[in-house]
């Protein structure tokens, strides 16, 4: 194929045209796309790139991780935390189907990623070689793009359309596929930045009308919410949403992606909808007259039976993908666009006010949820230890700075519903796939993607099993992540319903383990078991004094479950407190 | 829901390679059948036309042309209803040539058929026929009778009545 017609070429050049190996362009590229970190596992066929981040050690940080897995989730962790393309790297095969998970994950959660992959020599390809898989075949369906070189002299253009189309627009991953042969070809070598594909349409043009009639129906709404979603932190417009959210008077609640793209204590932030989330957001979406959803896309977990969701209510969606409006929810009233973009847009359309009454509908029930939840959760007086509590510590020192990274299951509900956030991309959790073991390789490119700030990993100690692994590479770099493993000795989550839905029969969910402690101490990372409630406060403040990496593990009550709960398939406004 | 309807999707793209493998993912995960496909060179010089015929309802019509005008490489995505378009398949029948000279009655088929004899040697002729389903099915039932050595049909292509503004969408993206 001619790749060049896709591609409109700016006129300048970052530098002029020189003699290269493809090997040697590929790190040109990335360091002209400003890559300072990558994470990846050499392997035959991506050895020669392998080769030259050799030669180019002081400028592009590489991470090897223990498994190409942790690799992609690193670079999530990394993208997630900085708003920049996280990079991961592996050879073919093995390697290249490892970053499936990661990838797929980044994909349903909208993590701008470039991964790049080696392969087999060109003239190989198709005679079942050596580590040779069909990547691009294997990744199609969960990539925003992907691309086999076989030339190097492809390598510019499609290195430079990569990044282009991995962050823009809703960002997502882009994977590269490099034969072996390609590599090592010789070529000459000029790099441009791609700032347009003839046939991709990254931000939808903002409709004036769509948004004089969305800012209309705001404006005289007596019962408007709004619920938000990554978009908010993904299109950069935290400044531009908090002020639509002030001068409008509306309650806003967040999906479990949207957190933190206000802080956690901003008056109108009403907290999180969806399965775990708080029982006032719920309840009243089923009540509310106007319902604003910002840069979300209605999933499941939010929504629980879509014939009984917000039907009484008219639907403003402000979206950048035309492909959510009307999927799973009808909008009313669809505003397409860059959130930044909207909502700045919109904010001098709106009218100030203040819905005190209806407001105080979400406080009332707030109360009645912590009454009935929250303060056992957080201020427990059972015996036991609880997450909530763990959490609840947590915040009491980091004073919601942190970056706060969680797994999958319970404890990620606990850690979304209490963790305290200040400021944006805050919180990196795997939301839309739901990939246990995402938090520890998380955490590490978070902690790189966010150096100055305090990362805290809080993970299950069934999902901190999946990646475990990774711990070598923590030791090796040395990077000072805070790792929590809440050890109820079950998959918590998969528990709970088997308690609630399956008559309690706790089929493969109890898990015999190891002395966590005694590993960490192996990879030589400070580490600490708490299990009596005296201890977990000094544990919490020596762990996030230290300076390096620390592993704390807190013997949690076996059988907690996480309420309020939707049941899979209820409405939102049956929602349960316990 | 609505009811379930034939459609004509033509899909206009780079022409780029494993773009059909992502194109035909979007239908497989969905478990949606493709009753037919066809890719060819387009009105445009340099983009591809996809014609994919499916059988949805209307609602979910419009999510999957949603999800295809998301690729990075699909330039516009169309769907249509037959009314809307004209269309057409067309077929190949390979029959003995002996059949030709021996029953009379299939000299009487091709010709009230209008299918057009394409060769004919000494072993067998070939029998080319371009139409509605309807009237390729019947041509093939027809000459079963006598025995068909080879079939095949094409996947169905059409244009539409309405225009599809494919080149001038190139041409703001050109400015």
């Amino acid at each position: 194929m001619d790749n060049t017609q896709t591609i409109k070429l700016q006129d300048t050049a970052v530098e002029a045209t020189q003699r290269l190996t493809g090997k040697e362009a590929i790190i040109k590229c990335l360091l002209a796309e400003g890559v300072d970190t990558l994470y990846g596992y050499p392997g035959g066929a991506i050895m020669p790139v392998y080769d030259e981040l050799y030669k180019y050690q002081d400028k592009l940080h590489h991470v090897l991780t223990r498994h190409e897995q942790g690799a992609t989730h690193a670079a999530q962790g990394y993208a997630r935390v900085s708003g920049r393309v996280g990079v991961a790297i592996a050879t073919s095969g093995p390697g290249a189907t490892n970053l499936i998970t990661g990838i797929a994950d980044a994909q349903i959660d909208s993590t701008p990623m470039v991964c790049i992959t080696g392969q087999v020599a060109s003239h190989l390809l198709g005679s079942d070689a050596f580590q040779e898989t069909d990547i691009i075949g294997i990744s199609t369906p969960v990539t925003k793009w992907n691309y086999q070189i076989t030339k190097a002299s492809e390598i510019p253009e499609v290195m430079a359309k990569a990044f282009y189309i991995a962050k823009s627009g809703r960002p997502g991953p882009v994977l590269i596929d490099i034969t072996k042969d390609a590599q090592f070809e010789e070529f000459d070598f000029a790099y441009k930045k791609c700032t347009a594909v003839r046939s991709y349409k990254p931000v939808p043009k903002l409709n004036p009308e769509a948004l004089q009639a969305a800012a209309e129906e705001i404006n005289n709404a007596k019962k408007p919410m709004i619920v938000w979603g990554q978009g908010v932190i993904l299109g950069k417009a935290e400044e531009e949403f908090k002020a639509v959210v002030e001068k409008s008077g509306v309650p806003a609640a967040w999906t479990i992606l949207g957190v933190s793209a206000i802080p956690t204590d901003h008056p109108l932030n009403v907290g999180m909808v969806g399965m775990h989330g708080n029982y006032a957001p719920n309840l009243l979406t089923n009540e509310c007259d106007v319902l604003i959803a910002i840069g979300m896309r209605f999933d499941d977990r939010v929504t629980g039976d879509l014939n009984t969701y917000a039907k009484q209510a008219k639907v403003i969606h402000f979206e950048i993908d035309p492909a959510e409006v009307n999927k799973n929810v009808t909008a009313d009233i669809a505003v397409l666009g860059n959130s930044k973009e909207t909502l700045a847009a919109l904010l001098p359309l709106l009218e100030e006010k203040k819905h005190t009454e209806w407001l105080n509908r979400f406080k009332e029930l707030y109360q009645v949820e912590f009454d009935k939840i929250i303060k056992d959760d957080i201020t427990p007086e059972k015996e036991g230890l609880t997450m909530g509590e763990v959490l609840e510590g947590i915040n009491k020192v980091s004073k919601g700075d942190a970056v706060i990274v969680s797994d999958v299951g319970q404890h990620q509900m606990i850690a979304c519903r209490y963790a305290k956030f200040n400021q944006s991309k805050s919180n990196v959790t795997s939301g839309g796939l739901g990939t246990m073991g995402f938090a520890l390789p998380a955490a590490i490119g978070a902690k790189m993607g966010a150096p100055e700030r305090p990362v805290v990993a809080i993970i299950g100690d069934g999902g901190y099993q999946m990646t475990i692994q990774e711990l070598g590479t923590i030791f090796q770099t040395k990077v000072p992540v805070k790792i929590v493993v809440l050890n109820n000795d079950f998959l918590g989550m998969v528990r709970q319903w088997q308690q609630l839905f399956f008559d309690r029969r706790y089929a493969s969910t109890e898990l015999i383990n190891p002395d966590f402690v005694a590993i960490a101490k192996g990879y030589y990372i400070d580490a600490k078991r708490v299990s009596k409630r005296e201890d977990l406060a000094g544990a919490i403040e020596e762990m996030l004094a230290s300076d390096g990496p620390y592993f704390l593990e807190v013997t949690v009550e076996k059988e907690d479950n996480v309420f309020p709960m939707i049941p899979t398939g209820a409405s939102v406004s049956d929602i349960r407190l316990e | 829901m609505s009811e379930i309807k034939t459609y004509t999707v033509s899909i206009y793209t780079e022409n780029n390679i494993g773009l059909l493998n992502r194109i035909s993912a979007i239908f497989q995960r969905r478990k949606i059948n493709i009753e037919s496909l066809n890719t060819s060179i387009s009105e445009i010089e340099g983009v591809s036309r996809f014609t994919i015929v499916i059988n949805l309802t209307e609602e979910r019509m419009k999510k999957i042309i949603g999800q295809l005008e998301k690729q990075v490489e699909v330039i516009k995505a169309f769907y249509h209803t037959d009314e809307e378009t004209i269309f057409l398949e067309t077929c190949l029948f390979k029959i003995k040539s002996d059949l030709l000279f021996e029953e009379r009655q299939i000299q009487n088929i091709i010709k009230e058929s209008s299918a057009r004899i394409v060769t004919v040697n000494k072993e067998f002729f070939v029998l080319e026929k371009a139409g509605r389903r309807s009237e390729i099915e019947l041509l093939y039932r027809e000459l079963s009778a006598f025995g068909i050595m080879q079939f095949v049909r094409s996947g169905r292509i059409s244009v539409t009545k309405d225009e599809m503004k494919i080149s001038k969408m190139l041409a703001e993206f050109a400015e």
